[in-house]
């Protein structure tokens, strides 16, 4: 029998369609088929300027709008050979990892009810809520929030937000213990789970699967370790891994990457407050925009305001390609630069794209019913996979 | 998915035996070394540029698949995983497309870009399948955008656009349009938009840097 599942079914997490062949309850074949949200957001990218890109790129990976900033400017940054100023990149820091956790409480969330287990779900939308009220508080947008420019941030972190923060990351691990209350030895939980949508290590990695999915296949491989960016090196976290590959193993992994990011952006607190006030973007205005207060008092700040605004920055000819380590996996940027303004091509290496692959070698051969947790383990966002 | 990931490729395993010695982080210009001085035949060229921010190399596309297989399988550069693949168009240069492969070794912590060029008239290259399964969507992707066919691709067909779609998108040839959308809840009749305005012409700016 043929079964389609979607695009219109709540637990595909968007509009993704799955072509099932059962046989009975077993599941001999599945194809996902994609592109029901394809906007040609990289064919638009190359009629716009590096920075008109920035706010297109929340749109992605709509529950992780700052890591989706963070990997376009790392890559042009990358391409421009330009660094961004200390300050602004304990504030990244800090914010991805705040991204982090609200990306994976609407995962928990959403997969635990595909599952059955409500309750949780109400619990991760409060704590989601924090933080988007956080992304409000810095640049005005609750969900498609772009607060990261090109050599920087858009402007300087309001006042009380590092209070506000402090708050939050205070709270949170309490919150991640009730998460784990209700779900880490829940019988039903672990029946749901265990064993399920198992992906070995080998698979994982010939089919380019990255991030919690490819650590709980017991791959220690996180980009924040081993490639690190923003100064990732400088902070104390451990990677956590699975062992089996299974779904429970990816929710262990998931959990405690809960728990690592509140003490990593607990670090990042920290070392704002002990810096004090500094610079939020670079002083290179051949490719940054100075302050509004040059812009009133300067003329040359007044030029290059016009300039960059009209024209955008005008990068070297070559090509670079950035990664960071989204909440979903390696997500990474690629230009190719011809010297104008505009990209002559960009390249979005979207990790759930790639991530999905891997669904017919979970579930086949496997019972239907987990089809659910398979996908709602794979936490794809459709966003970023037709783009 | 057409093949399963554990059936035909055979990528070396990543994850180190617990306790040893993590190896040094490989350097891209020793990979190009080794793949010189294995491929003594093939033209292996350095992609050379202002701002080439990534080591790349230039490789024929008939040799893309041993050569693929010789950063999968040789023990001291072990490429267990490609990280993307993806195209280029360079309108008007001839050859027009570019096709970049980036590769990703995990144990050696490096990663290593090749490029194979593409022509216009028979945009054609062998399909990395066999090596890494999951190039499988990537070149149905490239396919999608650039109308580039990989042969032995099992299904060889547009993944994010319509299977009607006519065109390949992100060519240069291919210019950004709209269409008119028309709202007739309000108006007796439907009104066409003009012929001109269903596509919409890029304004030419012309640079100069500063």
């Amino acid at each position: 029998m043929t079964l389609n599942m979607g695009p219109q079914h709540p637990s595909t997490h968007g509009v993704l369609r799955v072509v099932l062949e059962l046989d009975g309850e077993t599941v001999v074949r599945a194809k996902p088929i994609i592109g029901y949200l394809h906007t040609g957001m990289e064919k638009q990218a190359e009629y716009k300027t590096y920075t008109q890109s920035i706010p297109q790129t929340d749109r992605m990976d709509y529950l992780a709008p700052l890591s989706n900033n963070l990997a376009l400017c790392l890559a042009a940054e990358k391409l421009l050979g330009i660094e961004a100023p200390p300050r602004a990149q304990v504030v990244r820091v800090l914010l991805t990892e705040l991204t982090r956790i609200s990306a994976h409480c609407v995962w928990l969330g959403t997969h635990a009810l595909d599952i059955g287990a409500m309750t949780v779900f109400f619990y991760c939308f409060r704590e989601r809520e924090k933080v988007l009220s956080i992304y409000d508080m810095v640049c005005g947008a609750r969900m498609t929030a772009s607060y990261f420019r090109v050599g920087g941030l858009a402007s300087d972190i309001p006042e009380g937000l590092l209070e506000r923060c402090r708050t939050f990351v205070d709270e949170m691990p309490a919150h991640v213990d009730e998460y784990e209350t209700l779900l880490s030895k829940n019988p039903i939980w672990l029946a749901r789970t265990q064993g399920v949508a198992p992906l070995s290590a080998r698979d994982a990695v010939a089919l380019g699967v990255t991030g919690p999915i490819l650590r709980g296949s017991g791959v220690r491989w996180d980009l924040r370790k081993t490639q690190p960016y923003c100064g990732y090196d400088g902070y104390d976290f451990e990677v956590p891994v699975g062992a089996n590959g299974d779904a429970y193993d990816r929710y262990m992994v998931r959990v405690n990457e809960m728990r690592q990011s509140t003490r990593i952006a607990d670090q990042a607190i920290r070392r704002l407050q002990e810096m004090g006030p500094g610079d939020y973007r670079l002083r290179d205005y051949k490719y940054v925009l100075p302050s509004k207060e040059e812009v009133k008092t300067s003329m040359e700040a007044l030029i290059h305001h016009f300039k960059i605004v009209a024209h955008g920055f005008f990068p070297p000819v070559g090509e670079a390609y950035a990664t960071v380590e989204a909440p979903k996996g390696e997500l990474g940027f690629y230009f190719v630069s011809d010297g104008t303004p505009r990209p002559w091509r960009m390249k979005v290496r979207a990790p759930s794209f790639v991530n999905l692959q891997s669904l017919a070698t979970m579930v086949e051969g496997r019972l239907v019913a987990d089809v659910i947790t398979a996908i709602g383990s794979l936490d794809i966002v459709l966003g970023e996979i037709d783009r | 998915m057409a093949e399963p990931a554990s059936g035909s490729a055979a990528p070396t395993a990543t994850a180190p035996p617990p306790g040893a010695p993590e190896p040094a982080r490989l350097s891209p210009e020793r990979v190009e070394q080794r793949l010189r001085e294995r491929f003594s035949e093939v033209p292996i060229e350095r992609q050379m540029g202002e701002a080439v921010r990534d080591h790349t190399v230039y490789v024929p596309a008939e040799h893309l698949v041993e050569v693929c297989t010789f950063l999968r399988d040789d023990h001291e550069l072990d490429f267990a995983m490609l990280s993307w693949v993806g195209g280029i168009d360079y309108l008007p240069r001839q050859p027009r497309f570019e096709v970049v492969y980036h590769l990703l070794s995990l144990r050696r912590n490096c990663r290593f870009v090749l490029k194979v060029r593409v022509p216009e008239e028979a945009p054609r290259v062998p399909t990395l399948i066999g090596v890494w399964p999951t190039a499988n969507w990537h070149e149905r992707e490239t396919y999608d955008f650039y109308g580039i066919t990989f042969e032995g691709h099992p299904d060889m067909t547009r993944i994010l656009l319509p299977e009607a779609w006519v065109g390949w998108p992100l060519r240069k040839d291919s210019p950004l349009g709209y269409q008119e959308v028309s709202f007739t809840h309000n108006t007796p009749t439907r009104t066409v938009p003009a012929p001109d305005l269903t596509r919409l012409k890029p304004k030419k700016v012309r640079y100069r840097a500063h």
